[in-house]
């Protein structure tokens, strides 16, 4: 420091406090009303207290949902949406790789242009061909399946540049020494890449099982059989299903449970995640 | 693009590997895309019986739609509005913290973690705080004289949405500006103290300057988060309402594709969609080339 002010210092304090505050807020809102009994809402502003009715309301989502607006239960939703990111992470982190290795590791002809053709797919977020991409997966009988709401989101152009990225860095003599030894490529991928890649591998899971997870648009387009609900979406029916205001008790206790594993695994591995955030943008 | 010096030599095992990624993007990325491309030169018959060819007329119609200028002019102010909002708060929080040595790691995980809530949910919260009959922020803007009710106000849905979208991507811009703000050599910052600048001054002549950069970066990847991924905030809160006050562009595809079964309208709206894309990451990674040597 240059200087050392003290009346600077504490009014930085001062502005964090209140704007850690402010962003904390609606979460400590939705966790508030998700305490309380539905009476509490007819009867004009919310709560900024905690009320008596925490373990009933979130019993409730858990197990019954909110059947007559056509909501399943809480549990089977937070399921599937574990299985979908899980199966997306995984998915995306293996396809890109191996296609890393193969552009690093090998000359063949149209190397350049798969490249390419794998760029390409930063450009075409699904927002922007929504209609064709649903007819390719309802033709395909994907619809309302695990594979349908993770297989079309694997391909990863970010994921495929940050390996190809590290596996330039990696000494040319670690390569030179295997195959000396007799390695061939599949095992010096295995026991060598790989285990050097772990932290970057761990970076980059943390960051996709957040994306994962927050899938919004897909699994609306093609999932209309509530068994296969994720609970990001499901939130929306909660909201607009019945003709009434929503229940708010019961809305707020799903928020709650929606946010809270991927805002858990930031907290745990905030280190990780700020290291897969800024590298995928390079 | 470079290889390694040495390198294994195989005949089919690196057409292998890049199998699946590259199945995958040929399925699910370029053939829909190439399917949207060709169906904007196209129009269907109410009954889907029978589609002609009419060249650029799914594009003239749409600039001649008020409700598509209207979209598009929507998108603009949202885009603006969420990036200026979220990077100002950000850039102030990331400068706070910067002046912090022992609290600066406890405030950052304070600061980072709404990134990983949904924009669905974000959009559902903020919605839940300005609820005109419940909501705390209706209920103090009472106190102010202010009567707030984003149902029927479209300055109030459209402030809705921007508070909802900017303040869950607070955490990415903040996360980058205190890497920028750490980068900055100290000797600079002391050289302009010695000189007698004031810490206001050397904040917009020395450190603003050079985090010019990563600003530029930023204000790309925002632009792109507000239009291409707050597809959640407005579908679960405003629906495009009151009167067409929050319809972004990439609500209307869907809108028009999947509610009104528009194919022509909503093909021709997801190519104009992908040049957006495709100048912004061109924008994205020309300007990224160039990091590399600051």
């Amino acid at each position: 420091m240059v200087e050392n002010n003290r009346w600077g210092n504490l009014f930085a304090h001062l502005v964090l406090i209140l704007g850690v505050a402010i962003v904390i807020f609606p979460v400590y809102v939705a966790i508030i009303a998700s305490t309380h009994p539905p009476g509490t809402f007819i009867r004009g502003v919310m709560p900024l207290l905690p009320g008596p009715n925490a373990l009933e309301n979130y019993k409730t989502v858990i197990t019954q949902g909110r059947s007559q607006a056509g909501t399943p239960p809480i549990g089977g939703m937070l399921w599937n949406s574990f299985v979908m990111a899980m199966a997306i992470t995984i998915g995306k982190l293996s396809i890109s790789l191996l296609s890393a290795f193969a552009i690093v590791y090998f000359r063949f002809p149209f190397r350049i242009f798969f490249f390419w053709v794998i760029f390409l797919t930063l450009m075409l977020p699904v927002e922007v061909r929504i209609v064709p991409t649903f007819q390719v997966v309802a033709d395909l009988g994907m619809l309302n399946s695990f594979a349908g709401l993770s297989i079309p989101l694997i391909a990863s152009a970010t994921a495929t540049f940050l390996f190809r990225q590290f596996f330039m860095t990696v000494p040319e003599e670690l390569m030179e020494a295997a195959r000396v030894d007799g390695a061939g490529p599949m095992k010096f991928f295995k026991d060598i890449l790989m285990p050097l890649s772990i932290t970057n591998i761990a970076a980059l899971f943390v960051i996709m099982f957040i994306y994962g997870w927050n899938q919004y648009l897909w699994p609306l387009l093609i999932t209309t059989d509530p068994e296969y609900y994720t609970i990001v979406m499901g939130i929306q029916r909660m909201v607009t299903g019945g003709d009434s205001e929503p229940l708010w008790h019961l809305v707020m206790a799903t928020v709650v449970l929606a946010a809270l594993p991927p805002i858990l695994v930031i907290l745990f591995m905030q280190r990780l995640f700020v290291k897969g955030l800024t590298e995928t943008e390079k | 693009m470079q290889t390694k010096r040495m390198t294994f030599s195989n005949n089919w095992l690196p057409y292998a590997l890049l199998a699946p990624q590259v199945i995958v993007t040929l399925i699910f990325f370029i053939w829909p895309a190439s399917q949207a491309l060709y169906q904007s030169f196209l129009r269907q018959d109410i009954f889907g019986l029978r589609t002609t060819f009419v060249w650029f007329d799914n594009f003239n119609r749409l600039f001649a739609d008020p409700l598509y200028l209207n979209s598009l002019k929507v998108t603009f102010w949202f885009s603006v509005g969420t990036t200026v909002l979220s990077m100002s708060v950000a850039l102030l929080f990331a400068v706070m913290v910067n002046r912090m040595i022992r609290s600066r790691d406890s405030y950052t995980t304070f600061l980072v973690w709404p990134y990983a809530v949904a924009p669905a949910i974000a959009g559902v919260l903020w919605w839940f705080i300005f609820n005109p009959s419940i909501g705390i922020m209706p209920y103090m803007l009472k106190g102010f004289g202010y009567d707030w009710n984003h149902r029927s106000s479209s300055t109030d849905a459209m402030t809705l949405v921007i508070i909802a979208a900017a303040w869950k991507q607070i955490s990415y811009n903040f996360l980058f500006f205190l890497a920028g703000l750490q980068s900055i050599p100290q000797s600079l910052i002391e050289a302009a103290a010695i000189d007698g600048a004031s810490r206001f001054k050397r904040f917009w002549t020395i450190v603003f300057p050079l985090l010019s950069p990563i600003t530029f970066f930023l204000m790309v990847v925002n632009v792109v988060y507000a239009m291409f991924d707050t597809f959640g905030v407005i579908h679960a809160t405003t629906e495009g309402g009151p009167a067409q006050a929050t319809n972004i562009l990439v609500y209307k595809v869907y809108r028009d594709g999947f509610v009104n079964l528009n194919l022509g309208s909503s093909a021709a709206q997801s190519v104009i969609l992908m040049g957006i894309v495709i100048v912004l990451t061109v924008i994205q990674f020309r300007y990224i080339e160039r990091r590399v040597n600051y």
